[in-house]
């Protein structure tokens, strides 16, 4: 798998998370994401995004335009040095939120997704990768 | 701050979103809903989200707050326009909307206010 093009973005403000959202669907155009695939990635991101405001006090999302053979993809990375996740288990529990949310953007997100992984530590912050697929 | 605008269609009132909203923008289109129906004594909400592109768990909220709201206060609401990809993506995501009407266009979600303000 190579990397085409990659780059980063700020994700620390609401319009940083609107921002992220636009960039993602350029690049999931751009990789030939059908309707529904840009559609998926991109709402992922949106929840991803807003829990690294949210949760994470600001971070960053690198992405990725990655080739493996004939296909393409996307591949995002949304990192904060936050406080981090206690419970991994619990967080990635369908409904469970330590705020106010619907505690669907964890679980949600992956779903949407091809691949996704989530790093986390206790004081360390939180990583959350994932990837689409043309 | 930008506002989502509102407006008055007889005994009805008309949101359309037309921009990517940030979720401060959101909020306050809550609270502005609610003030407005409680003002107008409107009997139903049109929510036209047909510009939206993506609807994730915090607008997905938004949406079932403003329709649980106006029923509280005597109002209808009907989400008209989503589209195709949005609603597929919206069941993966595992967002289900209990309660909430919706209709395919504007016209359709008019007629379905009408009928539901009758029949009450
Ligand atoms: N970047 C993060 N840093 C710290 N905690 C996080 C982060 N992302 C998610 N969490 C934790 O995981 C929980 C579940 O997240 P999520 O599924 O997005 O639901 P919600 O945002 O509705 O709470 C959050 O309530 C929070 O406790
Ligand atoms: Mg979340």
């Amino acid at each position: 798998m190579t990397a085409a093009s990659s780059g980063s973005h700020p994700v620390r403000t609401e319009q940083d998370v609107v921002l992220a959202r636009q960039q993602v669907r350029k690049l999931a155009v751009s990789s030939g994401l059908r309707l529904v695939d840009q559609t998926k990635l991109v709402t992922a991101a949106s929840e991803l995004a807003r829990n690294t405001v949210i949760y994470g006090g600001g971070g960053d999302m690198d992405w990725e335009v990655v080739e493996e053979g004939i296909r393409k993809g996307v591949r995002l990375v949304f990192r904060d040095e936050g406080p981090g996740i206690p419970d991994m288990k619990l967080a990635m529990t369908d409904g469970w939120t330590s705020g106010g949310g619907l505690g669907l953007g964890l679980t949600g997100a992956r779903r949407l997704v091809d691949e996704f992984s989530l790093e986390s530590a206790p004081g360390n912050g939180t990583r959350v990768t994932i990837c689409k697929w043309s | 701050m930008d506002r989502i605008p509102i407006l008055r269609m007889g005994e009805f009132l008309l949101v359309t979103i037309q921009v990517d909203m940030h979720d401060q923008l959101a909020l306050a289109l809550q609270d502005d809903l609610s003030e407005r129906i409680s003002r107008t004594s409107a009997r139903g909400v049109l929510l036209d989200i047909s510009a939206l592109d993506i609807v994730d768990s915090f607008i997905g909220r938004m949406i079932s707050t403003i329709s649980g709201l106006s029923k509280i206060m005597d109002a209808e609401t009907v989400v008209v326009g989503m589209q195709p990809a949005v609603a597929i993506t919206l069941v993966e995501l595992g967002l289900t909307m209990p309660g909430v009407l919706t209709a395919l266009d504007v016209e359709r979600g008019m007629n379905l206010l009408r009928e539901r303000v009758q029949t009450q």
